[in-house]
């Protein structure tokens, strides 16, 4: 919502596109394509544009004709800058977002907590980033806009969806009327309330959290660093919760619990917002001006399918879950579907995978959002507990925290490490492995020279990380064997590395993988462990890598 | 090793009276305090999680 007088989408930093229906004739004139992706929010356009990294063109169907309204999703993690390059979309991310590091976390006024989040000179990237959903979904548009391999739908809402022999029929309706479009498969990106999820008869399942808050953007001359501040019963706020985040462009968000004795109706009236915000501004000692640009209400839900796949369609982001706020996870966890459906659909859409690769996307990406879950429950009965048990408990744990350090912990947000996946068969977890990493865990980064990184020197498709070369010719045989299997497949041995960055990179990579000279390591496309063995040994890895990547076992 | 009796005792009559200075609301959110206090101090999941099932019982009698 937003000021009254103001239009919908008039914000006062952003300048909203205004989208039309694609010309009739055109429509009318390609009846298919081969990924049809329903709905172009930031899940929707980055699964487009993984596809597009490996060549499959893909047409994505949104019945909005702009953005999404307001900034819903602010924090972007690690994990998706690295996906965001690996798509070659992360440059203005990196230009506008603001980086962070810290959280502070405040009870009755008092700082009880300091949390760093794991960062060290290894990574390329902050473990956390703050920029407006609309920035995020600007800039994932201006590179989907500039691939070929892209069709953009504005205005165009799928109303239809039927299966037929080689794949799905869309039935679609846009203001010149309504057409048919076939697809050998979906990406159902369509958000919390799913209508593709509705048509094929599927439901959520989980729980609703009692809580619930009020989202309020602000701008304002406020100098406080990128830190994520938590307040819990703050004289702004009495016994309730308060998030606030800095947003690029002087625009703050702040989160806070609706206070007692609001309805919904109430707590989002205008004149209340600029209560509530005024009170939590003078709280933080910030005393000047400040102009409210949008204003929302959510409460927090634990909600998934049983499974993510239906078929030829694929459920990706909210479409398929809904996590709680608290652990930064709707946005993040929705990229990481949309990367992970989109590089297995890839290589089955150019037939270097069997389609049963595609039964990994499901345990994978729910597993994923399990973990979620469980840590996001924990900071949301924290934040908003649920029943009295909770609220003493809670309370007991801020209060002791006041001079006892260890019991801050309790307030840590839990923002955790990308989900290690053990299920499905697109990792080797079976087998023995090499150094610290599990295969199934993102592989760590190195900083290998002042502007190098391994995942620079990482594949667009899969990549061979041969730690040590004991027989050159054996070597030259396991490539040939491994590109007979997939073309696209890197390979990258020490030599490469010693020649390009020394004999103490080399080493300092070793130290950060935990690996042996002579270890080899395979990389999956999204940048996830697949395997790792301790020695390179040409035919159990060969036999190996067929099952990664989703290949029969030739005979 | 356990509390002889004469200390527990004082810990008794001390834990009587704080209780009695303190609104209902803030006995309870004090012997929770005094629960992880001592949880932690104890340093032993199982034996904590025994005494807060022991603690459980005979309740409806009290």
């Amino acid at each position: 919502m937003r000021p009254a007088g103001k239009g919908a989408h008039e914000s006062l930093y952003f300048t909203y596109p205004a989208f039309t229906a694609p010309d009739r004739a055109h429509v009318l004139a390609h009846e298919g394509c081969r990924v049809a992706i329903v709905g172009a929010g930031p899940v929707g356009m980055f699964a487009a544009l993984t596809l597009a990294r490996f060549g499959i063109a893909s047409v994505l169907f949104d019945n909005k004709d702009t953005f999404n309204d307001g900034s819903r999703a602010i924090c972007v993690q690690r994990s998706s800058f690295q996906a965001l390059e690996r798509a070659g979309a992360v440059q203005p991310f990196i230009e506008k977002a603001y980086g962070w590091t810290m959280g502070r976390t405040f009870y009755r006024g008092e700082q009880i907590l300091e949390f760093e989040m794991p960062h060290s000179d290894s990574e390329k990237y902050l473990p956390m980033y703050n920029i407006q959903q609309q920035f995020i979904e600007q800039y994932l548009w201006d590179a989907v806009a500039a691939s070929p391999l892209i069709e953009a739908r504005w205005c165009s809402e799928v109303t239809g969806i039927e299966d037929t022999e080689s794949g799905v029929r869309l039935s679609v309706q846009d203001s010149n009327g309504r057409y048919q479009c076939a697809a050998e498969w979906v990406l159902a990106a369509d958000g919390a309330r799913s209508a593709i999820r509705s048509m094929r008869g599927l439901r959520l399942k989980g729980d609703n959290f009692p809580g619930r808050y009020v989202i309020a953007d602000v701008q304002m001359d406020h100098t406080y660093p990128t830190i994520r501040r938590a307040l819990f019963d703050s004289k702004s706020n009495p016994d309730k919760t308060i998030l606030i985040h800095r947003q690029p462009d002087k625009i703050w968000r702040i989160d806070y619990q609706m206070p007692d004795g609001q309805s919904e109706e109430e707590a989002i009236s205008e004149d209340n917002i600029r209560d509530n915000v005024g009170r939590i501004l003078r709280d933080i000692d910030y005393q000047g001006a400040w102009e409210l640009e949008w204003w929302s209400i959510y409460s927090a839900n634990t909600l998934a399918l049983d499974d993510y796949r239906d078929g030829r369609v694929l459920f990706i982001g909210d479409s398929a879950h809904i996590v709680p706020i608290f652990g930064v996870r709707g946005l993040n966890n929705g990229l990481g579907d949309a990367e992970n459906a989109g590089w297995k659909l890839a290589r089955v859409l150019k037939g270097l995978s069997d389609e049963r690769l595609m039964d990994s996307y499901s345990p994978e990406r729910r597993g994923a959002t399990l973990d979620v879950f469980e840590n996001a429950t924990k900071s949301a009965r924290f934040m908003t507990p649920p029943t009295k048990g909770w609220t003493v408990m809670r309370d007991a744990a801020l209060s002791l925290a006041l001079d006892h350090e260890w019991a801050g912990a309790f307030a840590n947000p839990r923002q955790m490490e990308p989900f290690t996946y053990t299920d499905g068969g697109a990792v080797l977890s079976h087998m023995e492995t090499a150094g610290s990493v599990k295969p199934g865990a993102v592989l760590p980064n190195e900083r290998l020279s002042e502007d190098s990184y391994l995942s620079d020197l990482l594949g667009n498709g899969f990549t061979l990380l041969v730690l040590e070369v004991i027989d050159p010719a054996g070597l030259d045989d396991l490539k040939a064997s491994l590109l007979g299997l997939d073309p696209e497949l890197e390979c990258i041995t020490s030599g490469q590395i010693r020649a390009r960055f020394g004999a103490a990179g080399l080493s300092r990579l070793h130290e950060r993988l935990g690996t042996q000279p002579g270890a080899t390591l395979l990389i999956r496309p999204d940048g996830y462990l697949a395997g790792a063995w301790p020695t390179c040994v040409a035919d159990v890895i060969v036999a190996q890598v067929t099952v990664a990547f989703g290949r029969k076992e030739t005979h | 090793m356990a509390l002889n009796f004469a200390d527990l005792e004082i810990v008794y009559e001390e834990l009587a009276r704080t209780l009695d200075r303190l609104s209902p609301s803030e006995r309870e959110v004090f012997l929770c305090k005094l629960s992880l206090l001592m949880a932690r101090d104890l340093g032993d999941l199982s034996r904590v999680q025994a005494m807060i099932q022991t603690a459980q019982n005979h309740l409806e009698k009290v």
